[in-house]
This record gives C-alpha cells, sequence and structure tokens, in this order.
C-alpha cells in the first residue's frame, strides 16, 4: 500500500529507458555539447531537490557549483592527481554550506533571508574571485587569476592512473554516471524517513518541530547534501570548459539554474533536470547569434512561469493528469459518502 | 588635517551613495513589504536614459533629475500593473518574478544599447583640497540625498499624502479605513519607489559609467542597507545602516583597497541579518511567503 | 520530588511591559484531566505555550517541570520528545500532505519506521478518519482536520498530552465524538486542555483551572467552579 503518495515513487521503466538513451547516446551522436547539458541537469537537480521537497530556496546556489569548480582546478593544480581534488570538490561545498546553513537555520531566519543570505554569500564569492589578479593571491601552486580566473589544470583521470585522463566522450560518461547516481540517491533520501520529513517541514516547519522533530538539523543537513551535488556539478564544469572563471559566482548564473528548476517543475526530481538539459539547449543557442540577449529570454521566461505555473512545466502536467483522475474517482467517493451519511449515525450515551 | 577632511568626505560620499540608491527600495519595501529583485535595474535603467536624452541633445540635469525619474517611474507603473499585482503577500514569488524582470531589463538595454561600458560626462568639474583632488560632483550627490530624505520625511510627516503612506505602512486595513483603496496605494508607491530609483541612476551615471549589467552592482549594497535597517522605520532604518555600512565600507577600502571593503560589508550584513532575525523587520517576515 | 506530572513555580511570562503570566504556580497530577479557560487575554494560551517550549522562559521567571526535569530551556521538540504531544491553537496540520502521511510523520518518532504504518491504521480507526485516509489535508473542513489534528496525537502516544482549543470550530455530533477520544486519551496519558467553550468543558466533567489576568483565579471540579460567583462575574459575565 502506498502511505506516501506526496513524494512519487521510483519509477523504474523510465529511468532504464532514461539511462538506456544517456548511456547509448555516444554511440550515435555528438558528446560535447550532452556533456554539459547533463551538468547542468545535475546543477538543477542538486536545487530541485532542496527547493522542491523541502521547500528551501537557495538564491545562490550558484556559489557552491562555483566553489566546486574552483576546489577542483585549485586542488588538481597542486596534486596532480585527481581523485582527492574530486572528493574535495563535493566536501568542501558540503562543509561550507553546513556552516552557512547552520547559522541561517538554527537562527530560525525565515525563507526571505535565506533568500537574501544565500544570495550574499554568491555576491561575495564573485566580488572575491573577480579582484584576485595579483600575485600575491595564490593557493599552493594555484594563481587565482582574478576575472581571468585558473586556465589549464588537469582534467580528471581514471583514479590510480594519472596518465589515463577521462575527455571527450569519456568525460561524458563519468558526468551521466554522476547524474544517474545522484537522482538514485536522491530518490533514495525521498524513500526514507528522510526524505519524509522534510517534506513535511516544506509544509508545515512548526507541527513538524511539535513532532519533536529538529527542523534546523533536517534543513541543514539538506542544504549540506545538496551543496556537494552542486559542487560535483561544478567540478565537472570544470573539466568540461577546462577553465574556472568567477562566472561560475555571477548572479546571471545564480538565476539561471533557479530558472531551470521552476520551469521544470517543483516537487518533481526528474522536472528539474528536464528544466535544465531543455533551457540550456535554448541558451547554448540563443549563444550562437547575437540579435536576441540571453538575459532577455531567460527573465521572459522567469516572469511568466512564476505568474502563471508557479510550480512549473512538469507538476502542471501531473495535476493536469491527476485532476482527471481525481475526479472521476472523487464522483465515486461521492456517491459512497452519501450513502453512508444516509444511515443513521449511532448516539453516544452521555 | 587635508587627508582627514579627504577620508570624511569619501566616507559621506558613500553614505550617500548607498542611501541614494537604497531610497526607492526602502519605499517599496517599507510600505509594502515586497523586495524587488529588479531594483539595481531600475537605477540603470535611469542612467541610460540620462544618457540617452543627453545624447539627443537634452540638458543634462534636466535628463538626470526630471526625465530619469519620469521614465523609470513610467516603467515601474506598467511592471506593477503587468506583474507585481498579481504576487501580493507571495513573498518568495516576488522575489523569482522580480529577479525575471531584472534579467530581461538587462538584456531590453543590451538589445539598445550594446553591451559595452558607456558614460555621461561630469557636469561639475573638480577642486583642489590642499594636497588631493577631489571630484567636485561628489559634493552634488550628497546635498541631493540629504535634499530627497529630508524631503521625503517632510512629505511623510506634513501631507495627506504621507498620511496613508504611513497609514499603508502599518496595514492595509488601515489605508482602507481612511478611504483608498489599498490596491491604489500599492501601485502608487511602486511608482513612486520606481522613480526613486530612476532618479539615483540619473544623478549617478556621470560618476559610476554605465553597463547594461552595472544593476547587480546597486543591488546587494541597497539590499542590506534596507533589510538591515528594518521595515519599522524605514526612512531612519536605511539611513541608519547606510551610515554604518557606508563608513565601513570606506575605512576598510582605505586600508586596503575597494574590493575588500565590499567584501567586510556583504559578510558583516550577513552576520546582522543573523543577530536580528527578530529584529525591527524581521517580524513581518517569518512565515511571510 | 512530587507526583506531578507538570508543575510549574512561580512561572512569570513578560512581553515588554505587559505581564501576560504571572507568578503561576500548578500543578498536573498522574492521569489527571485538568481543563484551563478564562476569558480573552487571561493568560492561558500564554501559560500553554511556555510549557510547550514555544516560548522560552526567561531567567528568574519561575520554572517549568515536567516529571521533574526542568523544560526551561528546551526547545518544542525536545520537549515533544520526552512524550508530550501537543495541539496548537491554531489547526497545525501539513496542509499538502494526506491524512496518512500526516499520522504517519507523527508516528515514526515514537514507533520507528518499521512500526508506523501499522499504528496509523490503528489511528485511522479509532479517530474514524477512514473515509478521509487519502485524502490531502488542505482540501478537508475544518471540523475534519481538528480531528487529524487529535489523530496526529493519538499517533505519538504520548504520556503528556497538551490540546490548545480543540473544541474551535467543531458542531454537533463531532463534539461528542471528540469528548469521547479526549476520554480515551486521557486513559493512559495526562491531558491538559485550553478552552473557551463552556458547554465543551461542561462535557469533559474534569476539573479546571480559571485564569484571569495573567494568575490563577480559582481551581477544582468544574460544577463547583461553575457556581462560584467571582468566576461568573469575570468570565460568564464578559462572554454575555
Amino acid at each position: 500500500m502506498k502511505v506516501w503518495p506526496s513524494i512519487g515513487q521510483m519509477r523504474w521503466g523510465w529511468f532504464i529507458l532514461g539511462a538506456a538513451v544517456a548511456l547509448a547516446w555516444p554511440l550515435f551522436f555528438d558528446t560535447y555539447t550532452p556533456t554539459i547539458l547533463l551538468v547542468w541537469a545535475l546543477f538543477a537537480l542538486s536545487l530541485g531537490l532542496m527547493w522542491g521537497y523541502a521547500g528551501m530556496l537557495s538564491f545562490g546556489h550558484t556559489a557552491y557549483f562555483g566553489l566546486g569548480a574552483y576546489v577542483y582546478a585549485i586542488a588538481v593544480v597542486n596534486m596532480g592527481e585527481s581523485t582527492v581534488p574530486l572528493l574535495l570538490a563535493m566536501l568542501i561545498p558540503a562543509i561550507v554550506a553546513a556552516i552557512i546553513g547552520a547559522m541561517m537555520f538554527y537562527g530560525r531566519i525565515s525563507d526571505v533571508y535565506m533568500g537574501v543570505i544565500t544570495l550574499v554569500v554568491s555576491l561575495i564569492l564573485f566580488k572575491f574571485m573577480s579582484a584576485t589578479a595579483g600575485d600575491q593571491y595564490v593557493i599552493g601552486d594555484a594563481r587565482l587569476g582574478g576575472f581571468n580566473g585558473i586556465p589549464g589544470f588537469q582534467v580528471l583521470n581514471v583514479p590510480g592512473l594519472p596518465d589515463v585522463s577521462l575527455f571527450g566522450v569519456p568525460l561524458y560518461y563519468v558526468a551521466a554516471v554522476a547524474l544517474l547516481a545522484c537522482y538514485l540517491l536522491s530518490r533514495w533520501i525521498l524513500a526514507r524517513s528522510f526524505g519524509r520529513v522534510l517534506v513535511g517541514i516544506r509544509e508545515n516547519e512548526t507541527r513538524c518541530e511539535l513532532l519533536g522533530y529538529s527542523v534546523p538539523a533536517y534543513k541543514t543537513a539538506i542544504f549540506s547534501i545538496s551543496a556537494a551535488m552542486a559542487g560535483l556539478a561544478g567540478c565537472l564544469f570544470a573539466n568540461w570548459a577546462e577553465i574556472v572563471t568567477p562566472s561560475v559566482f555571477s548572479l546571471r548564473s545564480a538565476a539561471e539554474v533557479i530558472v531551470w528548476v521552476i520551469v521544470g517543475g517543483l516537487g518533481t526530481l526528474v522536472g528539474p533536470i528536464l528544466g535544465a538539459i531543455a533551457l540550456g539547449m535554448v541558451k547554448l543557442l540563443l549563444g550562437e547569434q547575437t540579435l536576441i540577449d540571453n538575459s532577455l529570454v531567460l527573465g521572459l521566461i522567469l516572469v511568466i512561469v512564476v505568474l502563471a505555473i508557479p510550480r512549473g512545466v512538469v507538476p502542471a502536467l501531473q495535476g493536469w493528469y491527476g485532476t482527471r483522475a481525481r475526479i472521476r474517482t472523487q464522483r465515486a467517493g461521492h456517491m459512497r459518502a452519501r450513502r453512508r451519511t444516509a444511515a443513521p449515525t449511532a448516539g453516544r450515551p452521555s | 588635517m587635508d587627508y582627514v577632511a579627504v577620508v570624511v568626505l569619501e566616507i559621506l560620499y558613500m553614505i550617500s551613495f548607498i542611501a541614494l540608491v537604497s531610497a526607492g527600495l526602502a519605499v517599496v519595501f517599507g510600505m509594502m513589504r515586497v523586495i524587488n529583485l529588479a531594483h539595481g535595474e531600475f537605477v540603470m535603467v535611469g542612467g541610460y536614459t540620462t544618457l540617452a536624452c543627453f545624447r539627443a541633445g537634452i540638458d543634462l540635469w534636466f535628463s538626470m533629475l526630471v526625465i530619469a525619474p519620469l521614465v523609470v517611474g513610467l516603467v515601474g507603473l506598467i511592471v506593477e500593473r503587468l506583474v507585481i499585482r498579481f504576487l501580493y503577500g507571495r513573498m518568495i514569488d516576488t522575489m523569482l518574478a522580480t529577479w525575471g524582470l531584472s534579467l530581461l531589463l538587462i538584456g531590453i538595454v543590451t538589445l539598445i544599447f550594446g553591451s559595452s561600458a558607456v558614460s555621461v560626462p561630469t557636469p561639475i568639474p573638480g577642486y583642489q583640497l590642499g594636497a588631493y583632488q577631489m571630484g567636485g560632483y561628489n559634493l552634488f550627490i550628497i546635498a541631493v540625498t540629504i535634499v530627497l530624505y529630508v524631503g521625503m520625511w517632510l512629505v511623510l510627516r506634513f501631507t495627506r499624502l504621507g498620511l496613508i503612506a504611513r497609514g499603508a505602512m502599518q496595514s492595509a486595513e488601515v489605508a482602507a479605513s481612511l478611504g483608498y483603496n489599498p490596491r491604489t496605494v500599492y501601485m502608487v508607491t511602486f511608482t513612486i519607489g520606481a522613480a526613486l530609483s530612476g532618479l539615483a541612476g540619473g544623478v549617478l551615471a556621470p560618476l559610476t559609467g554605465l553597463l547594461p549589467s552595472s544593476g547587480g552592482g546597486y543591488i546587494a549594497q541597497s539590499f542590506i542597507a534596507v533589510i538591515t535597517g528594518g521595515a519599522g522605520a524605514v526612512l531612519a532604518g536605511t539611513l541608519a545602516s547606510s551610515g554604518m555600512f557606508g563608513t565601513i565600507n570606506q575605512i576598510v577600502s582605505f586600508a586596503s583597497g575597494p574590493v575588500l571593503g565590499d567584501i567586510v560589508m556583504l559578510a558583516l550584513a550577513i552576520v546582522l541579518l543573523r543577530l536580528m532575525p527578530q529584529g525591527i523587520s524581521g517580524r513581518f517576515f517569518r512565515n511571510g511567503q | 520530588m512530587s507526583d506531578a506530572v507538570v508543575e510549574t513555580i512561580e512561572l512569570t511570562k513578560r512581553f515588554g511591559g505587559v505581564t501576560a503570566v504571572d507568578r503561576v504556580s500548578f500543578k498536573l497530577r498522574e492521569r489527571e484531566l485538568r481543563c484551563l479557560i478564562g476569558p480573552n487575554g487571561a493568560g492561558k494560551s500564554t501559560f500553554f505555550k511556555c510549557l510547550t517550549g514555544q516560548y522560552p522562559i526567561d531567567h528568574g521567571s519561575g520554572r517549568v517541570l515536567i516529571r521533574g526535569v526542568d523544560v526551561g530551556g528546551l526547545k518544542p521538540h525536545q520537549i515533544v520528545r520526552m512524550g508530550v504531544g501537543i495541539k496548537t491553537q491554531v489547526p497545525s496540520v501539513m496542509n499538502g500532505l494526506t491524512v496518512m502521511e500526516n499520522l504517519w510523520l507523527a508516528a515514526r518518532r515514537t514507533h520507528g519506521w518499521t512500526r508506523s504504518g501499522a499504528e496509523v491504521q490503528r489511528v485511522i480507526e479509532e479517530v474514524g478518519l477512514g473515509e478521509i485516509a487519502r485524502r490531502t489535508v488542505g482540501e478537508l473542513a475544518h471540523g475534519q482536520r481538528q480531528m487529524v489534528e487529535i489523530g496526529i496525537v493519538l499517533a505519538q502516544e504520548p504520556w503528556l498530552v497538551l490540546l490548545d482549543e480543540p473544541a474551535a470550530g467543531i458542531t454537533g455530533a463531532e463534539v461528542e465524538r471528540l469528548v469521547g477520544l479526549i476520554r480515551q486519551i486521557n486513559a493512559t496519558a495526562s491531558v491538559i486542555v485550553v478552552d473557551h467553550d463552556m458547554e465543551f468543558v461542561r462535557m469533559l466533567g474534569a476539573d479546571i483551572t480559571v485564569f484571569y489576568q495573567g494568575s490563577v483565579l480559582i481551581e477544582g471540579h468544574v460544577d463547583d467552579v461553575l457556581a462560584d460567583a467571582r468566576v461568573r462575574e469575570v468570565y460568564i459575565g464578559n462572554r454575555a
């Protein structure tokens, strides 16, 4: 029996189909663009998990994406071998998010303050990284490089084999596996008590507190997990672009991921993924021409979606199907209820 | 001695700068509890309006002091009618929609003016203060800010419009009980807030230069000034936090460069938000979506 | 220590210059059912929120003991984890979730992952929520949501239950069922009920504590208290 319809279930059929398409893609088509689409999808998934299920919107989630990229670049320049840098690219964003999250959530700040603080964090990182052009800004062997960023670092390699680098099609497979794994991890989280409590917190924080759940602990935990995923996406982005610049922390980047998620849909996992892939393609297409600015389209989409379909496209479609199904069942239910109430209710002796 | 005067003037200028770019946001946030993420772009559009008028041969003073506020006020009115009015009471959605607007405005301005930096000439020459060359226009900014805030205070305190505004600040019902449709009050407020942003953009254009993306630079400063200032006494609060952030920013900047000044200011803002979540403005925010 | 389940000693709560609760000493015995009544602003809801940890107890403003443990400084979730079930004044449920999901979240803390499903079923039957078990709580009528919240409290199997205005918005036969449920809860737990509704309090037939201007005016069995002239004056008189 399904106790938790509000979360939805793992649909293995669709998952296997999606995985098969993703994994078979390189056999037939070019992988350069699809790689970055998968990376963006992973980034969107990280925000969608937190925003859609726990109801927590980080306005500056790109901070953790960017941290992942920078941490990887700095670490790999210093270490040469990519395994530890890859892990650090997840670990450090997770730790930073845990600190900032604990500060926010144990302080019981509202969701609006959370938006402001997370945005300011990414602005600080943007300003700082843009200002690191001088020679004094080095971490080990890595020059931070200010606005020009860090170019030409070593890409991912097979763990333990620094000479076998993963680039081109292998990088595509790394991105695809990372996305699929993070999807499964998210599903697993949502199927556990942890995920169910998060949904409870989204619906009513006070009630969850009064059921004995430590709301700040749950929020901090999911913020940190989400930041780790974003960091992984950032690390893969760095590998794809082969350069890291402060633009990963920019307002534009912060807005983009929010648009992907909200267009795809809140309260689903597949929505953010599809949103990122579709809008990522639009972004790349718009990048090839100069007539219409990318910001214009992005902004227009965001305004329209917030006004017209505030929960996003995928839930709107689900809702449309769901309403049709529910109308049918409710009609039947009303008939049952009517028959029930017609029978006399037993009076309680006082 | 001259150096002290220079530092004091620079601090005063920074405070005025923050207070000036925050004024429009303060009015909108204080009276409507709307966080307008397109605020920086309103300022930016004010700057470009000034530039366009100046290029068309209109007097620069007239462009920045009259046309820029009018044009941006009109933009604000359109935005309120088309977007904001559907979202009252949904704070996060408002933030998202206005963020979308900010991107949209950046896109439109890029389309019209291109994405390279442009500048507006400074109409007041510099002057010599001891060994230091000072911008005379900075003094004008300080003066404009003082006039603006005194003016707003007088309007709020002594006019019927101010009475309605203060009523609406308390709650929509108060405005309604004074015989005004709160929706109309909100519309007028948002328009006035936008016009103030346009004024700030126009006046500051000769100093800052213009880029379609320059709104992002204003948003952080005005945001933290207004929000840490609090919604309770919005003008005084904004002035107080402008004073604090401006002073700190300039002192750190003198000590170790302008970027660090900005960063310290933002970091301080986070700490303040954390320490005063139930502060003057925090009360209105809990569960405020 | 005494055998009191809840004991407050000289509990005081001030908001600025207003003293909402003024040196209240209160005791609830094991397995007792007690109603707190009083006119609006008498301090009973503030007192309630001091018990639940929603209002912090200021230093030097008295103490709250739950089974002998000083809960001053504990957060609401820590008090709940001691085995306290709380229903707040406004129906506080997870509106976007179904009735079963709401109950599951309540059962999970006490009963763990494996037993929660069965607990949900038990509560659904006890409270009579079978018809609406799969409905989203936000779609339900006000009275039904009150019942869901009673179910949430039941699913926690607490030994102390604090109910703030459970009868608000409930009418007719539902009130009788609610009285039955509260008695049933009372079979295994101590219960404090805060309510305005005189008729409801009379139906519960328990001891009551009357709050007035932040202090306890009188305590005793419902019939005796309601006959008291002072109570008529401050409470019933006000309501007429």
